[in-house]
Order: structure tokens, then C-alpha cells, then sequence
């Protein structure tokens, strides 16, 4: 089973992760890296910039979606951060959720990844294969 | 199963490699410490039912296996020096808990790659090393080993209880091997490692033709080695094919279970993000600049699969080539009928043929349901329909699995 380890911040969060020395949450951050690795569990991972003249926000309330800078809203909503791992049962992705070095007031949320089987009866849509087909050509490009 | 017992089982697949390692290490015998680890496990069932789970189990358990180690230790030291030393040795090494902590976060150390390298030694029969490195490495229980490969629990039981006998009857150091023995011995766990996964991507026995619990597992095993040994071509080769051939999984079988064969598999169905993980390890691979071994070479024949829209556009000629090339580097064959099969696509069945019928007067695959049911197969391209369903009658007769024994004979019946 795939899970989605996803990293949400808070103010407390924002806070505590200041007051520690970048080094160290680069250290940390890689022991565990390396230990998700080592263990054969890693799938993919990568952190998500804080910098707003990068990021943007697409919504789509009206007819015509509109794109704003962003996103700013409740930090608790910022998501900074994931990794895709694979293990043989929920109780195994617990444990290393749980191991992730977090400062306090960070979370965790973390989601089953579906695969085919989820959408067995949707197996000969014709939208699946296209989709399918394309990303075939995107990985050839 | 209790929750108690879930969250040890997954403890166990986490941590279970590196407790059993770090007390090989101090103890010498592997045996041993998955005995004093297989205590703490027990042990751990019982106090934390009672009292909850600690905060840093795997540091419990690796320091619980210590203490028994030592008082077993205390209890022989009176009547020898040698396991005196040992327990003082073994009692610097879980002083204060603060030490254990750190020890926990340490990425899997080069005790690992020793207990790897061990549960395959060449004193061990294959079947042995498999059922060891499952258990050892891959941190599975017998029962789930037992289960994977059908086989009864007493069987895989004493496989492993065997094997441990033998590895302590050679003295087989805790070590990983020299640099003169090192091709051998690696090639040696490449080989259990893809022996695991082929026995999970298509099955010699039973009902079912795929075990994907089991090429998860291999392919787990795979991702350790290739953390371990990253500057080891075919170690990222290895894991090239084993994710290229498990991409293919969701499209491999119908719902009930009936195999569908590479021509007729619904390519949407494929795992795209195991495809792009295939061809990153297999740009590892060449990234080194020092040639494809053959795992690398037959990830690039996955590859050519993988990356095709379908069976007509297939880069046949290509895979010809890399058959060739598997073909003289490693020379088996199963790889000769695999290129008459990738001939017959690029140049007609005629000339494949000619390869399959030498291979079938060498003897070489006497026995083997594979032989016949290819060439079967490209005698009825070659409109030789009576000789075709003789020989994937045939080839039904010798198919050990009977998913695949259906498909023969279902072949053979519609020709």
C-alpha cells in the first residue's frame, strides 16, 4: 500500500521552527530521509517553497478560473511539504509517520494513495486510457 | 490480532533487520540473536499490553534483547572469561538509554549489509537462503513466508532452523565478504533477492500465477541493497527490472485471475510512477559509464516493453540486440528463447524458429513448459496448425501452475 505523508504547519509550528538552527532541521530532516531509504519504503518526497512570488492559487468559483497569488489563508492550511512511501500495512505507515522529526505543533496527514483497484469498474473508460496513453508520451519525452 | 500485536509486526518489518544485526554483531552467531530478538518481541507483547506502547519501541526492544543477552551471559561468565568479556562488552554498549535513542536514528548500518550477505552465504542451499532472508532481512514471520510460497510452516521452519545450524557448523564470520570473493557473493544475493520476486511476478506452483505480496517484498529488499550499495551498478540494475516487470502487475491478470499475456495486456493499466522509478535507477545504472551487466540488460528489455504503446510499435529489433548482448555476457537458455520470441516479432516467425529448434535438440530446457509453447506458438504463425497443438498440448502437460496450464490449453483448443 502507498500512503501520502503530508506536511501541514502551524503558527506554533512557524514558531518552533524558527527558533532551531536551520542546520539541524537539515540534519534531522536527512537522517530520516536516509532512514526511510535504507528501509526500502521511499517512493518520492520533496518540500514545497514558502515563496509567494512563486506560488499561486488557482480557484474556480466563477465561469472564467481565476489565479491569485497565494496561497496566504490559515497557515494550519499550508502544505510544505510530502513523501510517498510504500509498506505492507497501515500500522507500518503509522510508525513512520510517527517517526518524522516534526517540531511541535507540526502535523502529519496521511492519505492511501489509490491505485488501479480503486477504479476497477471504471477499468474501460476511455478517459482513464487516454490519460494513461498521455502520460506513456510524457515519460518517452 | 491485537493492536498491540499490529504495531509490532510493523515495528518488527521497520527495526527487526537492524536489532537482529546489531546483535549478531556483538553476539557472533546469528542464530542467537534472533533468538534473544524473537524474547524481546515476546517479552514486549506482554508489558506493553499491560502498560502501553513505550515512546521509542524499537529502542525497548533492541535494549530488553541486550539484557537478556547479558544476564544469559552473567549466568555462563561464572564458569567462562570469554563470555565475561563478551557481557561487559555487550553492557557498554546499551549503557543509558540516551545511547539507544541514538542508536535508533542511526540509518541502517553496515550490520545490515552483513546479516544480508550472511542469510545468502553459499554454504546455504538457495531455498534456505530465500526463507532466511525473508525472515532475517525482510523481517517476516515464518507463518507469512509459509503462506507466500504455499508451502507448511514446518517446512519453512525447518529450512531456517537448518540453515542457521549450517551457517554456525562453517563458522561463517559476521562480516561482509572480501573484495576477492565480493562479485561472487553479491551476485549471489541479486540472485535470492530476484529469485523472490520471479517466484511473486509469475508463480511455478499453485493457484494463483502472481504473488504481489511476495515482489513487494523483493522489490523492498531491492530498495535496501540499492540504499546500501549505491555505487553497485547492478544492484540499481536489479531494481530497474524488478520495477519495470511489477509495473505490469494491475494489467497481468482478469479479475478472476486468468493471466493475460504481454500482446493482450491493457497498457493503461500499467504503473506509470513504477515505470519512471525503473528508468531513474536504470540511469543510475548508466550513469556510472561502466556497461550494463545482464539485471541492467534485462531491465533495458523491460524497458523497450514499457515504454512501447503497444505490441506492433514495439523497438523489437532493439531487444533483439539487447538479447544478444544478455546472451553472451550470461549465457542461458531461457535468454535464447526469449530473443527467438523477440526474432520472430522483428523478422518472422521462420527464422525464430530455427533458433527454437536448435535449442530444443541442445536439451537444455527438457522438462519446461516454455520451450513448447512457444514454438507451438510460431508454428501456428507459420500455418503448421496440427504440430502447433501438439506442442502447446504439450506444454500444458508440463505447466506446474495451473492458471498458466489454462491458458495452453485454451491456446491449443482455439486453433
Amino acid at each position: 500500500m502507498k500512503y501520502m505523508l503530508i506536511m501541514r504547519s502551524t503558527d506554533e509550528a512557524t514558531a518552533a521552527f524558527k527558533a532551531i538552527p536551520f542546520g539541524e532541521v537539515i540534519e534531522q530532516m536527512g537522517a530520516y530521509n536516509e532512514a526511510l531509504l535504507n528501509a526500502g519504503v521511499m517512493l518520492a518526497g520533496d518540500g514545497l517553497a514558502d515563496s509567494m512570488t512563486d506560488n499561486f492559487v488557482v480557484e474556480f468559483t466563477t465561469e472564467t478560473p481565476i489565479v491569485t497569488d497565494g496561497p496566504y489563508g490559515e497557515t494550519h492550511e499550508l502544505f510544505s511539504g510530502f513523501w510517498i512511501i510504500e509498506t505492507a500495512t497501515k500500522e507500518e505507515a503509522i510508525q513512520w509517520a510517527s517517526r518524522c522529526p516534526l517540531v511541535p505543533g507540526s502535523k502529519l496527514e496521511v492519505r492511501r494513495v489509490t491505485d488501479m483497484s480503486d477504479f476497477a469498474e471504471f477499468a474501460d473508460s476511455d478517459i482513464l486510457k487516454k490519460e494513461a496513453a498521455w502520460r506513456a508520451e510524457h515519460e518517452k519525452a | 490480532m491485537t493492536s498491540v500485536r499490529r504495531t509490532l509486526d510493523a515495528l518488527w518489518r521497520i527495526e527487526g533487520a537492524r536489532i537482529v544485526a546489531t546483535l549478531a554483531r556483538v553476539t557472533g552467531d546469528v542464530d542467537l540473536a534472533e533468538d534473544l530478538a524473537q524474547e524481546a518481541v515476546a517479552d514486549a507483547l506482554i508489558q506493553w499490553e499491560a502498560s502501553g506502547i513505550p515512546d521509542n519501541p524499537g529502542a525497548w526492544l533492541t535494549a530488553v534483547a541486550k539484557r537478556t543477552a547479558i544476564d544469559g551471559w552473567r549466568r555462563r561468565a561464572r564458569l567462562d572469561d570469554r563470555y565475561r568479556t563478551m557481557a561487559r562488552d555487550l553492557e557498554t554498549d546499551a549503557a543509558g538509554g540516551e545511547a539507544i535513542t541514538v542508536d535508533v536514528w542511526q540509518p541502517i548500518s553496515d550490520d545490515v549489509l552483513r546479516l544480508v550477505f550472511i542469510a545468502c552465504h553459499p554454504v546455504v542451499g538457495r531455498e534456505a537462503q530465500v526463507a532466511l532472508t525473508l525472515r532475517v532481512v525482510g523481517g517476516l514471520s515464518t507463518e507469512e513466508i509459509a503462506r507466500m510460497f504455499l508451502l507448511p510452516v514446518a517446512t519453512i521452519q525447518q529450512r531456517i532452523v537448518r540453515a542457521k545450524k549450517t551457517l554456525g557448523a562453517a563458522h561463517v564470520p559476521f562480516d561482509v565478504p572480501d573484495p576477492a570473493e565480493w562479485p561472487a557473493r553479491l551476485s549471489g544475493v541479486l540472485g535470492v533477492i530476484y529469485l523472490i520476486f520471479t517466484e511473486g511476478y509469475a508463480a511455478t506452483s499453485g493457484e494463483k500465477w502472481m504473488r504481489p505480496d511476495l515482489a513487494n517484498e523483493a522489490l523492498r529488499l531491492g530498495r535496501i541493497l540499492s540504499a546500501q550499495l549505491p555505487r553497485e551498478p547492478e544492484v540499481h540494475g536489479l531494481l530497474a527490472l524488478m520495477e519495470f516487470q511489477a509495473s505490469r502487475f494491475a494489467a497481468r491478470t482478469t479479475a478472476d485471475g486468468t493471466p493475460i499475456l504481454l500482446a493482450d495486456q491493457d497498457r493503461a493499466r500499467w504503473d506509470r510512477s513504477q515505470i519512471a522509478r525503473g528508468t531513474a535507477a536504470l540511469a543510475r545504472v548508466d550513469g556510472f559509464g561502466r556497461g550494463r551487466g545482464p539485471y541492467a540488460l534485462q531491465a533495458a528489455i523491460a524497458q523497450c516493453h514499457a515504454l512501447a504503446p503497444d505490441v506492433e510499435t514495439t523497438d523489437w529489433h532493439r531487444i533483439v540486440l539487447l538479447y544478444e548482448a544478455l546472451g553472451r555476457i550470461a549465457p542461458n537458455p531461457i535468454v535464447d528463447l526469449n530473443r527467438a520470441v523477440a526474432v520472430s516479432m522483428a523478422t518472422g516467425p521462420a527464422s525464430a524458429l530455427l533458433i527454437v529448434d536448435r535449442l530444443a535438440s541442445d536439451g537444455a530446457l527438457r522438462g519446461s513448459h516454455l520451450l513448447p509453447s512457444i514454438r507451438g506458438e510460431l508454428l501456428s504463425r507459420l500455418g503448421r496448425i496440427e504440430e502447433a497443438r501438439a506442442e502447446l498440448s504439450t506444454a500444458a502437460s508440463l505447466a506446474a501452475n495451473s492458471r498458466q496450464r489454462d491458458v495452453l490449453l485454451a491456446k491449443a483448443a482455439g486453433l
